[in-house]
C-alpha cells in the first residue's frame, strides 16, 4: 500500500467514525447556506486558503520595500566582547544596521515583566536571541549582511538543567527563579493505605506554525509607523513596540494580516521589533520574512516540565493527599511563565476530588530556548503526569484504570486544592463513562491486511505478530480566560447598512473560528444574512490576546451585546409604533415579525437606510491571584475532556501507532457543530505529536535541527481516527451563549491518554513525553 | 541554469563551468540553498535528460538512469525487477519528495539516512560515471566510502544491478507511521545463483554498512536447493550477529541509546531475512 492509499484509507475511517458519532450535526440543505448559532456556517476565508488566493502575511508588499535579517546568537550562553557592523553597513545595497545603541525607548520588553532585551548587548542568553539587525534592497543582501556583521564573544557555560539554576549564578539581573508557587491545603500529616510515586519528564514541544512568522512595517509621515503581521495580541505588541521605539502608543499603528494559524503567541514584539526600528531608521517599508530556521529559534515553546509525584490513596482507591512537586524551564526570559505555572500548580492534581494536597511549583531560567504561551500551557504537562499516577494507583491496587478514575472524579460544588469552589458544569463522571462504555475499534485480526496501518506506516518494518494493543484513559482540566486578576475585558462594534452587517472587533482569529461565530452571533441575534468581519488592527478597541479561549467567551460577549443594542434600536420605532414592547417582535429570515403574525416587514425595509451602530464590551466576573499558600478564586471558568486512546505497539521496535482517540468533551453549548469538530480533531493531533514525536531537541543549548525533518510533526498517517463520543452541552451561566472554547481540552488530555495506552500495551512505565520507541519495547533486554 | 537534453551536453556544460553545480530533483541541494549552506554559482538542470530516467536490460542487469525519479521506482512493474529497491523508494519520504527525488540524487547526496543505500549496497551495484574522458565504472560502496570520487565534470549516468529472482525485503525504523528519516534500515537480498544472502544496515553509520560474516554464516545454514527456510533460533541469531556487527561497543555500560539501536538493527535484519525466506 502507498503512503497516499493509507492517507486515504485514515481519511475514510475519520468520516465513518465522524458520520456514526451520536450527537453529529444534521447538515443544512444544499440550497440554504447554514447561518445563525448552532449551525455549521463555513469560515468566510475557507475557499481562499484552498485555493491559494489568501494572502498570508509573507504575500505582503509594498513599493520600494527593504528586506530584513536578523542576526541571531550561535551560542547559548556568552558575553558579547564587542559587535563591529562596520563590514555590514559598507556592502553595497545595504540601507541600515541596528543593534541594542540603536534602540529609541526601552531597551527590554515583555508581556508581563520588562525582561527580556531588544537586541542582546551584554549577553547572549539563549540560542537564535537578536543581536543586530538589517535592511538591504534583496533579501540575499541582507542576510550576507547580517552574517558580516562581527560579534566577539566570551562563552559563558550554559545552565540548561533546571535543576541547576537554583544553585547557578544569577543569568539575569532578575534572578533565575521567577515564580514560586508552594500550595498547602489540607492536613501535611494525611496519609493512605496505598502510596505510589512517580517521575515524570515532559518534553519541549514547539507551535511550530506552518506559516512561518513574517511581517512588514511601514513608517508614516508623522513619524510613527505601522506594523502588518499576524499578530495574536495586538494591542499589547504595539504598546511593547511603542515603549521600545520610544513613541506614545497612538503612533504604532499593528494591522493584523494574513493570520496562517496559530497555537501559541504569534510574531510577538520579538519579532515585531526589528522590524519597526529598520522602518524608523530608513524611512522605508520593510519586510522581514522568517526562515524555518529563524521560526524555531525565535519563537517561544512550551515549558519542559519535570513533575515529581506521591499520591495517597485509601484501600478503596479514593485519594486521600497529592504531593508534587513541578519545576518548569522558562528559558532566558519570564514571557508568560507564570501564569502557565498557576495552571500547573492549580490543576496538579486534575479533576478528582483530593482531600489534602501540597504542591510545590517552580519556574526558573536557564540558557534552553525560551518558553511561553502555548495551547493548554501547564495543564497539559501536569495532566500527564497525575494520570500516570492514577495508572499506578490503579495497578497497585488491582483496580480497573477508568474505574478508579471513576471513584475520584470532580463534580460541580467540589473544591479545587486551591480552595476554589467549581461552580461551573463539571460533568467530569458523564465525560468519562462516556468514552469508557464506548465500543472499542475492531481488533486488526477483524481487518483486512490492507487496511490495518501497522506501527511503523506503510513500508514500515513492522510485524503483525510483535503488535501489541494497549487502551488507556485520559481526563483533563484547563481553565477558560486568563488567570488571577487579569483583566479579561474584549470591547466589540456591530454596524448594520444596507441590509448588511459589519463587526469590528480587536479579536484575531487564529483558525480556532472567532471569526465565523462572530458572523453566527450576529445572524442569529439581527436575523441578517451577510455579515463582514472588519480587518483588525489597534485603532480599534483592545479585544485582548487570543489566548485560554477568551475570544469565544469575552469577545462573542461583547459581540452579541453589541448585537443585542443594533436589535434593540431597529425594533425601538416599530414597537413604538404597534404600541408594544420589543420583545414581542421576532426577527427570522430576514423580516420583523410580531408575536402575533399580524405584522410583517422585512429588515432592510424597517432600517429605513438608517445606519444601526452599537459598542458593547464584555468583562467576566473577577479573579483573584493565588495566596502565599497557593490559594484563591484565580479561575473564571473549566472546561473538561476524557479521551480513550487505542494504541497498537510494535514491541520489538517500540513503534507507536495511536490507533483510535474516543473523545468525551464539556463544551458548554454547540455553537458551530462543524468547526467544533475541526477544533477537537485539531488539538488531539497536537496532543498526538506531543506525546510520540514533537519535541525540539537541545545539546547544551543549542537547538539541533530546527527544521520540520527533525522536528516531526504528525502527518496524515500519524494522526489516529477521532471519534467524538460525546459533547456534554451543560451552559455555563457566566459564560455568554454558554459556550466553553474546545482547543486546548484535549491538547491538554491526549498526551496522558495515549502514554497510559501504551503503558497497558507494553507493561512500560512511560513517565517521559514524548515517548521515545526504547521507553515502548516491551521485551527484555538480553 | 542550464538544461542540456542529453549526458554528453551535461558533462560538456559541467566542463565548460566547473563551479555549476548539477540537479535533478533537488530536495536534497535546494534545501541546502535555502538554509544558506551552499550557493551554487551556476546549475546544471538534469531533468531534462531522457535517456537517464528509465532502464534498459543488461546481460542479467538491469541499468537504472540515475534520473530515476523514487515514484517511478515504486511502481509495481519496477518492483517486480527489484523488490527491495522498490519498497526503498516508497518508504523514501511523502509523495512530493518521491516525485521529485532520484535514485542519482540519492547516491550523490549520500546521507547516512538515504533510503536507496543500503538497498544498493546489499545488491553490490555498480555506478556507471559518465565524464569528459568518457564513461568508467565504480562499486556503490567505493564512492560512499570515499574511497573514489567524482571528478570535476562527471556525473552519475547510471547505476547497474543484477536481476537475481529472488526475494528481497527492505525495512525501516523510523520515528513515526508518517514518512520520517529512518532511525535503521535494512536493505536484504537474496542470490540463489550464488548461493549468498546480502545485507546492508543503513542509517547507523556515514554508509551502509555490510555483515559479511554474518551473511556468510546464514548462507551457510540455508538449503538452497529446498525449502529455504530457517528456524526461529537462527533467524534471531542472524539479527545479533548483524547487530554486534553494526552497532559496535562503545565500552561498558552500553549506553541505553546504542543498546536500543542495537536492538533495532537485530529485530530488522531477523525481521527481512524472515520475510525474504518466506515470501
Amino acid at each position: 500500500m502507498s503512503g497516499q492509499d493509507a492517507a486515504t484509507a485514515t481519511a475514510a475511517v475519520n468520516n465513518s467514525v465522524a458520520a456514526k458519532a451520536p450527537g453529529a450535526p444534521a447538515e443544512a440543505a444544499p440550497d440554504q447556506a447554514p447561518r445563525g448559532i448552532g449551525a455549521s456556517v463555513p469560515a468566510a476565508d475557507t475557499r481562499a486558503k484552498a485555493e491559494g488566493t489568501f494572502p498570508y502575511a509573507a504575500d505582503l508588499w509594498a513599493e520600494g520595500l527593504l528586506w530584513a535579517a536578523v542576526l541571531r546568537s550561535p551560542h547559548a550562553h556568552a558575553r558579547i566582547v564587542s559587535i563591529d557592523t562596520s563590514a555590514a553597513a559598507e556592502m553595497p545595497g545595504v540601507r541600515a544596521v541596528v543593534t541594542h545603541a540603536d534602540v529609541p525607548g526601552a531597551t527590554t520588553h515583555g508581556r508581563r515583566v520588562a525582561d527580556r532585551p531588544v537586541f542582546a548587548h551584554d549577553l547572549v542568553r539563549h540560542h537564535g536571541e537578536a543581536i543586530a539587525a538589517v535592511a538591504a534592497d534583496h533579501p540575499d543582501t541582507a542576510r550576507l549582511a547580517a552574517a558580516a556583521i562581527a560579534v566577539e564573544y566570551e562563552l559563558l557555560d550554559a545552565v540548561t538543567d533546571p535543576e541547576q539554576s537554583f544553585g547557578a549564578p544569577a543569568l539575569h539581573p532578575d534572578g533565575n527563579l521567577i515564580r514560586h508557587i508552594p500550595l498547602r491545603y489540607g492536613d501535611p500529616d494525611a496519609t493512605g493505605e496505598v502510596v505510589v510515586e512517580g517521575l515524570y519528564r515532559i518534553g519541549r514541544q514547539d507551535p511550530a506554525p506552518i506559516g512561518a512568522e513574517a511581517g512588514l512595517a511601514v513608517p508614516r509621515p508623522d513619524g510613527g509607523v505601522e506594523l502588518y503581521t499576524a499578530s495574536t495580541d495586538p494591542h499589547t505588541d504595539r504598546d511593547l513596540a511603542a515603549a521600545c521605539f520610544g513613541l506614545e502608543p497612538d503612533r504604532v499603528r499593528v494591522v493584523v494580516t494574513g493570520v496562517p494559524g496559530a497555537t501559541a503567541d504569534r510574531e510577538d514584539a520579538a519579532f515585531q521589533l526589528p522590524l519597526g526600528l529598520l522602518a524608523l531608521r530608513t524611512g522605508c517599508p520593510v519586510k522581514l520574512a522568517a526562515t524555518r530556521e529563524e521560526s524555531f529559534l525565535g519563537h517561544t515553546h512550551r515549558h519542559p516540565t519535570l513533575l515529581r509525584y506521591r499520591h495517597h490513596a485509601d484501600a478503596e482507591g479514593r485519594l486521600v493527599k497529592v504531593e508534587a512537586q513541578i519545576l518548569m524551564d522558562a528559558g532566558a526570559y519570564a514571557d508568560s511563565s507564570s501564569e502557565s505555572l498557576a495552571a500547573a500548580v492549580a490543576f496538579a492534581c486534575g479533576p478528582y476530588v483530593v482531600p489534602h494536597a501540597f504542591v510545590e511549583g517552580w519556574v526558573v531560567r536557564t540558557n534552553n530556548p525560551p518558553s511561553g504561551h502555548v495551547r493548554g500551557e501547564g495543564a497539559m504537562q501536569v495532566c500527564a503526569a497525575y494520570e500516570g499516577q492514577m495508572d499506578k494507583l490503579a495497578v497497585a491496587l488491582g483496580i480497573d484504570g477508568a474505574e478508579l478514575r471513576m471513584r475520584n472524579v470532580l463534580a460541580t460544588g467540589d473544591l479545587l486544592p486551591t480552595g476554589q469552589t467549581v461552580t461551573c458544569p463539571a460533568p467530569v463522571a458523564e465525560l468519562l463513562r462516556a468514552v469508557r462504555d464506548v465500543e472499542l475499534p475492531a481488533l486488526p485480526k477483524d481487518t483486512s491486511e490492507d487496511e490495518w496501518l501497522l506501527p511503523g506506516g506503510p513500508e514500515g518494518a513492522g510485524e503483525p505478530g510483535a503488535v501489541r494493543r494497549g487502551v488507556g484513559y485520559g481526563v483533563g482540566m484547563v481553565h477558560m480566560l486568563g488567570a488571577e486578576g487579569a483583566d479579561e475585558v474584549s470591547t466589540a462594534t456591530v454596524k448594520v447598512v444596507n441590509g448588511v452587517a459589519t463587526v469590528i472587533c480587536a479579536a484575531v482569529d487564529t483558525g480556532q473560528g472567532f471569526a465565523t461565530l462572530a458572523r453566527q452571533i450576529v445572524q442569529e441575534v439581527l436575523g441578517v444574512d451577510e455579515v463582514a468581519m472588519a480587518p483588525v488592527d489597534t485603532d480599534q478597541p483592545p479585544a485582548g490576546p487570543a489566548a485560554h479561549g477568551r475570544h469565544t467567551w469575552v469577545s462573542g460577549g461583547a459581540v452579541e451585546r453589541a448585537a443585542k443594542m443594533v436589535r434593540t434600536q431597529l425594533l425601538q420605532p416599530m414597537a413604538h409604533k404597534l404600541g408594544m414592547s420589543t420583545e414581542l417582535l421576532q426577527i427570522t429570515d430576514g423580516r420583523i415579525t410580531s408575536y402575533d403574525g399580524a405584522f410583517s416587514v422585512s429588515v432592510l425595509e424597517a432600517m429605513e437606510g438608517k445606519e444601526l451602530w452599537a459598542t458593547a464590551q464584555c468583562r467576566p466576573h473577577p479573579t483573584e491571584p493565588l495566596d502565599g499558600d497557593g490559594q484563591g478564586d484565580a479561575f473564571v471558568g473549566l472546561a473538561f475532556c476524557a479521551i480513550r486512546a487505542v494504541v497498537d505497539v510494535d514491541i520489538e521496535l517500540g513503534s507507536v501507532r495511536v490507533v483510535e482517540l474516543a473523545v468525551a468533551q464539556d463544551v458548554g453549548r454547540v455553537l458551530n457543530p462543524r468547526q467544533l469538530r475541526a477544533r477537537i480533531e485539531a488539538g488531539v493531533t497536537q496532543g498526538v505529536g506531543a506525546a510520540l514525536t514533537e519535541n525540539l531537541r537541545t545539546v547544551g543549548g543549542l537547538v539541533r535541527h530546527p527544521d520540520l525533518t527533525g522536528y516531526a510533526l504528525p502527518t496524515s498517517l500519524d494522526a489516529p481516527a477521532v471519534r467524538i463520543v460525546k459533547l456534554v452541552e451543560e451552559r455555563d451561566v457566566v459564560a455568554p451563549f454558554g459556550a466553553k472554547a474546545a482547543s486546548a481540552a484535549p491538547v491538554v488530555t491526549t498526551p496522558a491518554a495515549v502514554a497510559s495506552a501504551v503503558r497497558a500495551a507494553t507493561g512500560r512505565p512511560v513517565n517521559r513525553l514524548p515517548i521515545r520507541p526504547s521507553a515502548a519495547v516491551a521485551v527484555s533486554n538480553s | 541554469m542550464t538544461l542540456p537534453a542529453s549526458l554528453d551536453e551535461a558533462v560538456a556544460a559541467l566542463t565548460a563551468m566547473p563551479a555549476a553545480v548539477p540537479v535533478a530533483g533537488g530536495t536534497d541541494l535546494m534545501a541546502a540553498v535555502n538554509a544558506g549552506q551552499l550557493r551554487p554559482a551556476a546549475l546544471v538542470g538534469l531533468g531534462r535528460i531522457n535517456e537517464i530516467r528509465g532502464w534498459q536490460y543488461q546481460d542479467g542487469h538491469a541499468l537504472l538512469g540515475a534520473g530515476l525519479t523514487h515514484a517511478r521506482m515504486g511502481r509495481p512493474d519496477f518492483a517486480a525487477l527489484i523488490p527491495a529497491l522498490a519498497a526503498a523508494a516508497r518508504a523514501a519520504g511523502p509523495p512530493q519528495i518521491r516525485n521529485a527525488g532520484t535514485l542519482g540524487g540519492n547516491i550523490a547526496t549520500a546521507a547516512p539516512t538515504g533510503d536507496a543505500l543500503p538497498v544498493l549496497a546489499a545488491l553490490e551495484a555498480v555506478l556507471v560515471i559518465v565524464g569528459p574522458g568518457g564513461s568508467r565504472e565504480i562499486p556503490v560502496s567505493h564512492l560512499l566510502a570515499g574511497r573514489e570520487m567524482l571528478r570535476p565534470g562527471e556525473l552519475i549516468g547510471f547505476v547497474r544491478v543484477p536481476l537475481l529472482h529472488a526475494p528481497q525485503v527492505f525495512l525501516k525504523a523510523t520515528g513515526r507511521t508518517g514518512p520520517g528519516r529512518a532511525v535503521a534500515s535494512v536493505g536484504l537480498v537474496l542470490d540463489p545463483a550464488r548461493r549468498g544472502v546480502r545485507c546492508a544496515i543503513g542509517a547507523v553509520a556515514p554508509m551502509p554498512l555490510r555483515p559479511l560474516e554474518a551473511e556468510q554464516w546464514v548462507a551457510s545454514l540455508i538449503d538452497w536447493d529446498g525449502e529455504r527456510s530457517l528456524a526461529p533460533e537462527a533467524l534471531e541469531a542472524f539479527g545479533e550477529y548483524v547487530a554486534a556487527a553494526c552497532v559496535p561497543d562503545q565500552g561498558e555500560p552500553v549506553a541505553p541509546g546504542v543498546l536500543h539501536l542495537r536492538r533495532t538493527v537485530a529485530v530488522l535484519a531477523r525481521r527481512a531475512l524472515g520475510r525474504a525466506l518466506t515470501s
